[in-house]
């Protein structure tokens, strides 16, 4: 116990930064699983073929090989830079590699729920003469969203989760390399690994707890 | 579905837009691509010189191999033991005695929300101190994923066995067998056809997390493609991740294509009369409303 109070402040620390990752994941997570799933229901068979090849490829790759790469390749070998800061730079890294493989699922989830939008919606919304994009974001999409609301949910957890591999990408700020550090100069603390995982609990749980309730207030009735 | 139902067949006009709309994605895309090219290009990354370890046998026996051969090792026992786990805690949480459900749901839940990287870590620091002295990559690795995936696992066996019509137990209590008799032979063969194409998808992911053992420094095909190669081969860490991350894919993606077939057969077959559960997190199916769907 008392080395959960000795190091609490560097375990918090380490904590909002997974936290702070979470946030910037999510929203560009969103908007890019968003365009995905855009381009494989569009009309134009190059996008669909991009979007699909995209996902299939980035979703079947580890994450720890994702981020590595974004650090040891895309930013040591190719020269890509955020920031003139290492750190900055790589949380950056992480931010880019961490939603590029997000996005993936998000968009594997939207599909999912355009996938449960019966046909005749579609077809009415084709009658009463709106476009692609109109039928897409004013009939399709909100309702696919309802749909996916708790699916997305998971996809954000599984996310907030991930966010502790950011080590791989040579990010060593977050909790995971603190824990491993303290780890190193103190031996195995089951209160710093339990005082943690509280914490993550404590983010998790909320996220799914207010998913599931938002899902079965939105679900569609058909 | 072969037409598209979100846009009309289109017309002269409509073909005209698609047509640009095309050209637009096609350049859009094609510089990308090409300026992705270039930058490689402009770091060298193309040369023949760093791509030549690849053509060589050597490379292949003595780092790709045996890192592939890593994985799989991690990957085969952590996936028999998380099925061991799964259906073990997932059938305590469907006990009759409430004590064991509850404990079971605790160990469940508790190692599903736990981040993964965490608890092979403190494994990974735990097993010096319990055990003694000793390489421990590999046990912390297959004990963190033999945990977390088994617990989901365990949640797939549950639906599974629930997702099992309700007049199959009571027929099978009606006839007289005792409560194991009911499961063992009539739910459970049922149910594990219909978890299948789950479990199988819940194995693309334990696949694909047995690449976290890079981090604790397991030698897996991550680590000796990123750390070996690279610093045996000066200048090939590009070269070396495009080729890890080919087999990667190759992997996962046989074993998805593998889970899409089992769910097919499933839905097709006459020995289960469940319908396959979806994976954990995936989207409800759909109501068959005889319209189709969309896509």
């Amino acid at each position: 116990m008392d080395d959960l109070i000795k190091y609490a402040p560097d375990l918090l620390a380490g904590f909002l930064e997974n936290v702070k990752l979470s946030l910037i994941c999510a929203v560009l997570a969103l908007v890019l699983g968003t365009i995905l799933v855009s381009m494989r229901v569009s009309p134009t068979p190059v996008l669909r073929g991009a979007g699909t090849v995209y996902v299939n490829i980035v979703r079947n790759t580890p994450l720890t090989l994702v981020l590595a790469f974004s650090s040891l390749g895309l930013s040591d070998t190719i020269g890509l830079a955020f920031s003139a800061t290492p750190s900055t730079n790589s949380f950056w890294l992480v931010v880019f590699g961490l939603s590029a493989y997000t996005a993936t699922f998000v968009c594997e989830a939207l599909r999912a729920g355009i996938n449960t939008v019966p046909l005749g919606q579609a077809e009415a919304a084709r009658a009463i003469g709106l476009t692609f994009l109109q039928s897409l974001r004013l009939i399709i999409l909100p309702q696919a969203f309802r749909t996916v609301v708790a699916p997305l949910g998971s996809v954000m957890i599984a996310m907030i989760k991930n966010t502790t591999v950011a080590i791989a990408g040579g990010y060593l700020m977050e909790s995971a390399f603190v824990m491993r550090d303290t780890f190193d100069d103190t031996g195995v603390s089951i209160p710093i690994f339990v005082g943690l995982v509280i914490a993550f609990m404590a983010v998790t749980l909320p996220v799914g707890f207010v998913t599931s309730r938002l899902a079965s207030k939105l679900a569609v009735a058909r | 579905m072969s037409t598209n139902i979100l846009f009309d067949a289109p017309g002269p006009r409509g073909r005209l837009r698609n047509n640009i709309l095309t050209l637009l994605s096609v350049v859009i895309l094609a510089s990308a691509a090409y300026y992705v090219y270039a930058r490689f290009d402009a770091k060298g990354q193309w040369e023949g010189e760093i791509w030549k370890p690849f053509l060589d046998v050597s490379t292949w026996t003595e780092y790709i191999i045996p890192g592939l051969l890593g994985t799989l090792k991690a990957a085969g026992i952590s996936a028999v033991c998380a099925l061991v786990f799964g259906a073990i805690f997932g059938l305590a949480r469907l006990s009759d005695h409430r004590w064991v459900r509850g404990v079971a749901g605790a160990v469940v839940e508790t190692f599903r929300a736990i981040p993964l990287l965490l608890l092979i870590f403190f494994l990974f620091f735990l097993a010096p101190s319990v055990f003694g002295g000793g390489d421990y990559t590999l046990i912390a690795l297959v004990a963190g994923l033999t945990l977390y995936n088994g617990s989901v696992l365990a949640e797939i066996v549950r639906a599974g066995v629930r997702a099992v019509p309700s007049g199959q137990a009571e027929a099978a209590q009606a006839i007289g067998l005792r409560k194991s008799q009911v499961m063992r032979l009539v739910l459970l063969p049922q149910a594990v056809t219909a978890m299948m194409p789950a479990i199988v998808s819940q194995l693309v992911v334990l696949l694909k997390d047995t690449a976290l053992g890079y981090i604790i420094a397991y030698v897996d095909l991550l680590n000796m493609g990123f750390k070996l190669i690279p610093a045996v081969h000066f200048g090939s860490l590009i070269p070396a991740a495009i080729v890890i991350g080919v087999i990667y894919v190759g992997l996962n993606m046989s074993l998805s294509t593998l889970a899409t077939w089992l769910e097919r057969r499933t839905r097709r077959s006459n020995r289960t009369s469940a319908a396959p559960i979806a994976p954990p997190g995936a989207v409800g199916e759909p109501e068959t409303s005889g319209a189709g769907t969309l896509l």
